[in-house]
């Protein structure tokens, strides 16, 4: 029970319970047999309110008089008799919800009769200002507040006020800021009075917020809302595109009969589901030991489709050109690693080279595409920069002045609150600029983040996720950092043409990925050693052919699900994990399974069997690896690798399977 | 006070809710018992015991509890609502009965119940709510017939509770809370649109539910309870960030709850006990991979083995 002691009941107490339960059946039994035979008479419903006194939960009871009300209305025309047959029920209602003021069957019966629309707004405003005076978080009497005000049309602007004076009454309430997040939000879409509004509207908010935050820190309601203030700022109005490949101006060699990836990295969610957009030129079939150059165009214009969640079309056309070579005999010029001796990820196997590092294109985004155009970008630009700083001061002094004499929870949030701000800033500069001192920040995000572990041992993955996605981004999204994780796959004497550039990200404690939009050129990487439970992201990786993964803390097959968009990858190492080691399965819905509705792509498990395995018990890696080119693969070191029999499965799911766990597969 | 956990007490507890029927209490919770049907036996199955209860008499007695629209009421001769009939089948579900169901006559019953906007109504008296669209697609995925309905109506209307927090209301505008949290994101999860969620911004939410008791609440500056071990957790390993909480000290809160002599598990340490926060502590312990409970699904919240053979044995 909530709330309620755990005491055995004095003998007193028992009998007490008893003849109330006693005299609670007998209500409920008449009600049921009034409700079945359709009594409705003025006794019958007086033993109903009695009940409902009684037991507000009762639903049936509830439905009962509302047939009864009916039963009642379709006889009468008179409005003032009508009128005192509703009233009757908002007042079985009060006496219920005053017994339970969280009843969905009392509060429910009220809407039902309100819609009738014969009830005073003004008395339903004032029973609301009791309830919500004497429990200012009930989210019934907020949500029935929300459904009077729209069903009498009450304008927002009273309804926004009223969330100021409950806020200044008491800054903790995080049932108000709500509903000022749900107003405001409206009216900025409803009524744009230009940016500037926008712009004064937020300012005052951050204004309130600050006084909720350093009054008092304990309370989340602060939190909450200055990152919702924080991502309405920094919300970009159109899309734009931050990264693709093939490079500009880039030169590439492609098999006769092959295909190539074409990817598009915008800087939010487009129209549809994801950040990338991703396809696939496919080229002809060529005779004998000819070859065909082609120049190819990609021209983005305010295309249709590419519109954000918000509506708006990309900000600004776009044009870049490659050129592609296709050969009829295979050579190693072409895409795609050849893959036919077992590949080693020994160290030994990698070498630096400076010089063929001069002809790498990692397709960071030309200069030139980098500009800002457009005035009204520009203001909307500067007022979020202006912004950022603003608030990234007030943050700094906050915690440079008080320090350690601060409450844990504002030190926390105040540091949490700083890191934020510093990332949207640098994101804006990064995207926005060509300027140097972009990176400036990233030091401090590292040491609050690091700060922030120590400090709140409770949520340190948390942090360590987020100190993670900054590493990350520290160290690929330039180009003098991201050379010194690039390695060529092959003996420094050995043909540079043969060689491959593998990014080496092994053994650096990342316990999450990201950036992958500096790494759409990627088709080697090596990610052994960290402590990645989740690759998601992954997929946009197209060109990817040799992954490894060995020694993280993956716990699934389905965690490998961004896997199956890879139709390049042919050498994988999972080997070292915690596959099959877990009852709780944390990605079995993050991947579209036999579970979710989207498993309509007939994944047939049977056309798996093999005698003696029971093949539903591995539906996962079926999922997983069915369809995957895969020429090798190491899975020792997972508890499901215990099993002899998923060798055998694993052969049948990938038959161009050559090495298994170092052992080559006939 | 902590301590393992006490299943022989906790089976005891159960059975001990089901035959008890004069209290106060239990008089006044009559109109839910199929939901506590489902609380006690998931509970029991969670915990290794399903067969100390008679299988035969639970399901005609579920059976009686039907009305001709094909939608079950809280107990026999109350009225057919969304909430009975998920609990009605996954009771089935659990026995692997779902054949004694007209299964066409539930599920029109169901979908039936979906309004023009995707909206689902409890019955036919109309209150919208959230909860609503999670129970008729889960029951109806059960079923294997989700094609019954407008599922992109149905996702889209869920997206439209979306708030500020990344969280979840009732309805357009209602406040998040992780009750409702949990119903959402699992009608994502098993519709498979989990890309509409924000997985960091709701992580962050969910895994400040921590208090330092190390129980979860659910909704800020709120107490912590025993049945946010499920509401919050659930929701944090659907869209996996369930590492970013303390487990162990979660684990120890609900250890804590439980009625060491009388079995059962209560809202917090030494409040009364009763079958819900029992189902919903041994849930947290499966969710948290306490050992000797057995695996549950996050998203159907049936026991991992019963989903795995109504969806692998269906394909």
């Amino acid at each position: 029970m909530h709330g309620r002691p755990r005491k055995q009941p004095s003998l007193k107490e028992d009998n007490a319970s008893i003849e109330k339960a006693a005299k609670l059946r007998s209500l409920q039994s008449l009600v049921l047999h009034n409700h079945q035979n359709k009594i409705y008479d003025k006794e019958a419903l007086e033993v109903s309110s009695k009940l409902l006194e009684l037991n507000p939960e009762l639903y049936t009871a509830w439905n009962y008089r509302k047939l009864a009300v009916e039963h009642a209305l379709l006889s009468e025309e008179n409005s003032d008799t009508i009128r005192a047959i509703l009233d009757e029920e908002l007042k079985v209602v009060e006496n219920a919800l005053r017994r339970n003021f969280k009843s969905y069957g009392a509060w429910e019966h009220r809407k039902w009769v309100l819609r009738k629309e014969y009830s005073s707004v003004d008395q339903e405003l004032r029973l609301l200002d009791q309830f919500q005076k004497a429990d200012s978080r009930n989210f019934h009497a907020w949500n029935y507040r929300r459904f009077v005000a729209k069903l009498k049309n009450l304008p927002a602007e009273e309804e926004l006020k009223y969330t100021t004076s409950m806020i200044e009454s008491n800054f903790s309430n995080y049932s108000a800021w709500h509903n000022r997040s749900v107003i405001l939000s409206h009216l900025l879409k409803e009524n744009p009075q230009g940016l500037d509004s926008k712009h004064n509207v937020l300012k005052e908010e951050y204004d309130l917020v600050h006084q909720a935050l350093f009054t008092d820190p304990d309370d989340q309601s602060g939190w909450f809302y200055h990152l919702w203030l924080l991502a309405q700022t920094a919300a970009p109005d159109a899309p734009s595109l931050i990264s693709f490949w093939p490079a500009h101006g880039s030169d590439l060699v492609v098999s006769s009969n092959g295909s190539l990836p074409l990817i598009l990295y915008f800087d939010q969610v487009v129209e549809g589901k994801a950040q990338a957009w991703m396809t696939y030129l496919k080229f002809p079939e060529l005779g004998n030991n000819s070859s065909e150059v082609y120049t190819i165009e990609v021209s983005l214009g305010q295309v249709n489709g590419i519109i954000s969640s918000s509506g708006s079309s990309l900000s600004l056309p776009l044009r870049f050109t490659f050129t592609t070579r296709v050969q009829s005999t295979p050579s190693e010029h072409s895409e795609g690693i050849v893959t036919m001796k077992m590949l080693s990820w020994k160290d030994e196997e990698f070498c630096r080279n400076e010089e063929v590092l001069q002809y790498f294109n990692p397709c960071i985004l030309p200069s030139d595409l980098q500009r800002i155009n457009k005035d009204c970008q520009q203001t909307t630009l500067k007022w979020k920069l202006e912004t950022f700083t603003h608030e990234i001061a007030l943050f700094r002094d906050l915690l440079l002045e008080m320090n350690w004499q601060l409450s844990c929870k504002l030190l926390k949030i105040g540091m949490l609150t700083l890191a934020r701000l510093l990332l949207a800033h640098d994101a804006l500069m990064l995207h926005n600029t060509t300027s140097v001192s972009q990176k400036a920040n990233c030091k401090e995000i590292l040491e609050l983040l690091q700060d922030l572990m120590k400090l709140d041992p409770t949520h340190s993955r948390f942090y360590k996720d987020m100190l993670s996605i900054v590493l990350m981004e520290q160290m690929v999204s330039n180009r003098n950092s991201l050379e010194g994780y690039c390695w060529y796959y092959g003996t420094s004497t050995s043909s540079l043409t043969q060689n491959i550039i593998c990014l080496r990200l092994n053994n650096l404690s990342l316990s999450r990925i990201g950036s992958f939009e500096h790494l759409l050129w990627v088709q080697m990487i090596d990610l052994r050693g960290n402590e990645l439970r989740s690759i998601e992201g992954l997929e946009v990786l197209q060109r990817l052919t040799c992954l490894n993964l060995s020694h993280n803390n993956l716990i699934s097959f389905t965690a490998l699900a961004p896997l199956r968009l890879l139709s390049s990858l042919k050498v994988l190492d999972i080997s070292h994990n915690e596959i099959g080691a877990h009852s709780i399965d944390t990605t079995r819905y993050l991947c579209s399974s036999l579970l979710s509705q989207s498993a309509g792509d007939g994944c047939n498990l049977d056309e798996y069997a093999i005698n003696n395995v029971d093949i539903a018990k591995y539906w996962e890696a079926v999922l997983v690896f069915k369809g995957l080119q895969l020429t090798q693969l190491d899975v020792v070191g997972n508890a499901v690798s215990d099993d002899d029999k998923f060798s055998l499965l694993l052969v049948k799911i990938l038959p161009k399977l050559k090495w298994l766990d170092g052992n080559a597969v006939y | 006070m902590m301590g393992d956990l006490e299943v022989e007490k906790h089976v005891q507890f159960v059975l001990s809710v089901e035959k008890k029927k004069d209290d106060f209490e239990s008089v006044a919770m009559e109109h839910i018992r199929i939901n506590g049907a489902y609380w006690g036996l998931t509970t029991l199955d969670l915990l290794g015991k399903l067969g100390v209860v008679d299988q035969d008499e639970v399901i005609s007695w579920i059976m009686k509890c039907q009305d001709e629209s094909g939608g079950f009421g809280g107990n026999i001769g109350h009225d057919p609502h969304i909430m009975y009939t998920l609990s009605a089948v996954q009771v089935l579900a659990l026995y692997d009965k779902l054949d004694v169901l007209d299964i066409d006559k539930v599920s029109s019953y169901v979908s039936g119940l979906q309004n023009e906007d995707g909206s689902f109504s409890g019955d036919i008296w109309g209150e919208i709510d959230t909860r609503f669209s999670y129970i008729a697609i889960c029951c109806l995925s059960i079923l294997g017939r989700l094609e019954k309905l407008n599922v992109q109506k149905a996702v889209a209307y869920i997206v439209s509770c979306k708030n500020m927090d990344g969280g979840f209301g009732c309805t357009p505008g209602g406040e998040s809370h992780s009750g409702q949290i949990f119903c959402c994101v699992a009608a994502l999860a098993i519709t498979g649109s989990l890309h509409h969620i924000d997985k960091d911004l709701l992580g962050w939410w969910l895994c400040e539910r921590q208090v330092k008791s190390g129980g979860l609440n659910g909704r800020p500056e709120k107490l912590p309870d025993v049945c946010y071990s499920w509401w919050v957790l659930s929701s944090l390993i659907i869209i996996d960030r369930v590492h970013w909480i303390d487990k162990e000290k979660l684990a120890a809160f609900i250890l804590n709850c439980q009625d060491k002599e009388n079995g059962g598990i209560s809202d917090r340490p030494e409040d009364a006990v009763d079958v819900f926060h029992t189902f919903f502590g041994v849930a947290g312990l499966s969710l948290l991979e306490y050992p000797g409970v057995k695996a549950i699904d996050p998203a159907y919240a049936l026991p991992v083995d019963v989903v795995d053979r109504i969806f692998i044995g269906r394909r």
